[in-house]
């Protein structure tokens, strides 16, 4: 015991005295989580749009005021006739120009329609699509509730959508489960599978081979400190999601640390398969981003939905245990649900686990080579 | 103590050692004596159960290399060729951490380290990466006495550190000698193959005699010179190309010559060089060295 408690305060050492690995542990998941939560937002907020009123009647303020003030759009120009359309999308201030043609209200009282042409800056074509989609919705919604409340048409279907768990398609939610399992696989995989390929690669790992500390002394001595960490992350991502960025925790709380507690020891067991690989720092740190970090964010399902993936990379992600995690979290943080609604996810993650364990004990060598 | 018997071990396309078999008595210096390649670390590395060999058998104290190697771990002091501590932590961290790992303490086992241990006492609270050579084998050497070994494995010590601190170094050797530890040790310098007890001179992957090195020394019977002028650089071609010469070879200042059948005398050497226009030549007899045994055993190779 006492052989074990030294190791892990020199491995404590190594650690607050290296500062990359500090800001690594420490800084990192925070900065990561804010960049995904904050900057890289997919979701449409304060897109500045120039409204260009030919008409100036009651119902094109109406349809202007209701974009304005439904929190996706703010104003951004207001066009004057004989204003080159171009030369306000180049000056890029507004993302679309909403124009209502003459007698607007008129001819919609007298005809039955009206024309509005959107133009979106299609630059970025998942913006303009985004914005077209959410003005088309506005505009329609405002004429069918204020315009054609008394007349009934014949056989008309109305789409009822309402977005269950996410009401407000708030992309964050989709990342902070994500981050979780990216700095989990950061801190425990690459961390420890680096600091035990340090050791070789320094010839220390030499004299501890020709000590009587036994090899699952060494493992435990190494994983320990970064377990803590991990869970410390763990619990600094969901503390900053709940109370940053307002994602709920909907079911257990306890379940949801239980989990993560399982997701890191899969990760440490990587780590250190990794580990008994790699014959050096630079190996092991590229095994970790080549064969963890890149898939975590692109297979997972984390940015690209699964589905729209070509089948091979479908059967591949199988194989990649965040895809599983993130399952996991989003059933839990989100849905509420418990381990009835995702046992299937934790036994692959046990299984993984396991199976990780397994190789390294096999590969681990009470020798130098 | 320790011994060897036909040890050979190879690597993938390299013969590492070729059937070794050597002894190491209870209580002796023993010097494993050659240059790089030789085959020193390759031989440290299985006593030290850290590597298996192809083929043989070796024990240390009566255990097994293979079978025993958890026994030989608790009893030995190993010090790689390569500092081998951690750099990011300090003289003293160091220490307890291997008396930890060792299960005893620093304090328990002071007295067998002091001597070592007290010059680098006022750094110990220097990162170990930031000492001096002399100093890390210090440090290093204290690591691997902490849980008083009774068999001490030092793969080159003493490369990589200055004169004054490589002296201080076997004169710490001599004194744990004195405490009754048998020690194996390695190195490329033949003047410190004189401070062993017994040594064996090797090269690549063989063992080339084993004795003590002042037998080695006496049985050295050639007659030899030691040969100096100003173009070192010609004299060196010029001798090679003497059909009496058999050996020349460069030791510090001088040349180390011996004709064939040792009847060559200094003056026919001198005479020779003279036509040849030596400017500043000196020639004269000397007593042969350990180096002149190793380079002469080479050369029957």
């Amino acid at each position: 015991m006492k052989q074990f408690t030294g190791f892990l305060r020199k491995e404590f050492l190594h650690i607050f005295r290296d500062p990359r690995t500090m800001v690594i542990i420490f800084l990192l998941p925070i900065v990561q989580l804010l960049l995904f939560g904050k900057v890289i937002n997919n979701d449409l907020q304060d897109s500045k749009i120039g409204i260009f009123d030919q008409s100036h009647d009651n119902t094109t303020r109406e349809i202007t005021s209701k974009l304005l003030s439904s929190g996706y759009f703010l104003l951004g120009a207001e066009l004057l006739p004989g204003d080159d359309v171009e030369d306000v999308f180049r000056k890029g201030k507004v993302k679309m120009i909403v124009t209502f043609g003459p007698e607007f209200e008129k001819s919609l009282e007298r005809d039955g329609h009206a024309d509005v042409q959107l133009l979106a800056d299609a630059s970025d074509p998942n913006t303009a699509r985004i914005l077209t989609n959410y003005a088309s919705g506005i505009i329609n919604d405002y004429v069918k509730k204020e315009k054609l409340q008394n007349i009934q048409l014949p056989n008309q279907i109305n789409t009822e959508v309402r977005m269950l768990y996410n009401e407000g398609l708030k992309s964050v939610y989709m990342f902070v489960p994500g981050i979780m399992a990216m700095i989990l696989m950061l801190i425990s995989a690459m961390m420890t599978s680096i600091s035990i390929s340090r050791e070789k690669e320094m010839g220390t790992m030499e004299v501890l081979l020709a000590s009587p500390l036994k090899p699952i002394q060494i493992i435990l001595g190494k994983v320990t400190p970064y377990l803590l960490l991990s869970f410390i992350n763990t619990l600094t991502i969901i503390l900053l999601g709940v109370f940053v960025f307002g994602v709920p925790i909907k079911g257990s709380f306890i379940f949801l640390m239980a989990e993560s507690f399982l997701f890191i020891l899969m990760a440490l067991s990587l780590g250190i398969l990794i580990s008994t690989v790699a014959p050096n720092q630079m190996v092991a740190m590229f095994i970790s981003v080549l064969a963890l970090m890149l898939p975590t964010i692109l297979l997972s399902g984390f940015i690209f939905p699964i589905k729209n993936m070509p089948w091979p990379l479908q059967i591949l992600s199988h194989a990649m245990p965040p895809r599983w995690f993130i399952v996991i979290i989003r059933n839990i943080m989100l849905k509420g649900t418990g381990i009835m609604f995702v046992w299937k996810e934790t036994l692959i993650l046990m299984f993984m686990t396991f199976v990780f364990i397994a190789l390294s004990i096999k590969n681990f060598k009470i020798r130098l080579e | 103590m320790i011994s060897i018997h036909h040890i050979s071990k190879s690597y993938s396309d390299v013969q590492a050692v070729r059937d070794i078999s050597l002894e190491v008595k209870n209580g002796e210096l023993f010097g494993l004596i050659g240059p790089d390649g030789a085959g020193k670390t390759t031989l440290m590395r299985i006593l030290m159960t850290l590597l298996i060999q192809d083929e043989g058998t070796a024990s240390m104290g009566g255990f097994d290399v293979i079978k025993d190697y958890k026994k030989i771990r608790n009893m030995t002091g190993y010090m790689p060729g390569r500092f081998s501590l951690y750099q990011d932590l300090t003289v003293e961290e160091n220490l307890n951490f291997f008396a930890t790992v060792f299960k005893t303490t620093v304090a328990e086992n002071y007295d067998l380290i002091r001597d070592i241990y007290i010059q680098i006492e006022p750094f110990k609270k220097r990162l170990a990466g930031k000492l001096s050579g002399g100093m890390k084998q210090k440090l290093a050497l204290s690591c691997a006495l902490i849980h008083k070994p009774e068999i001490l494995i030092l793969d080159e010590p003493t490369t990589g550190v200055d004169a004054v601190s490589r002296k201080e170094f076997w004169e710490m050797l001599k004194k744990l000698q004195q405490k009754g530890i048998t020690i194996l040790v390695s190195t490329p310098y033949m003047d410190e193959a004189m401070l062993c007890n017994r040594v064996a001179l090797m090269q690549k992957g063989e063992i080339l005699d084993i004795d003590t090195p002042q037998k080695l020394v006496e049985n050295y019977t050639r007659k030899l010179y030691a040969i100096k002028s100003d173009d070192m650089h010609r004299l060196i071609q010029d001798l090679r190309s003497y059909e009496k010469t058999d050996s020349a070879y460069a030791f510090g200042q001088f040349l180390h010559v011996t004709g064939k059948e040792d009847e060559v005398e200094a003056t026919e050497f001198e005479n020779y060089l003279l036509k040849k226009d030596h400017p500043g030549l000196q020639v004269f007899d000397i007593v042969p060295g350990i180096e002149d045994v190793f380079m002469e055993l080479l050369q029957e190779q």
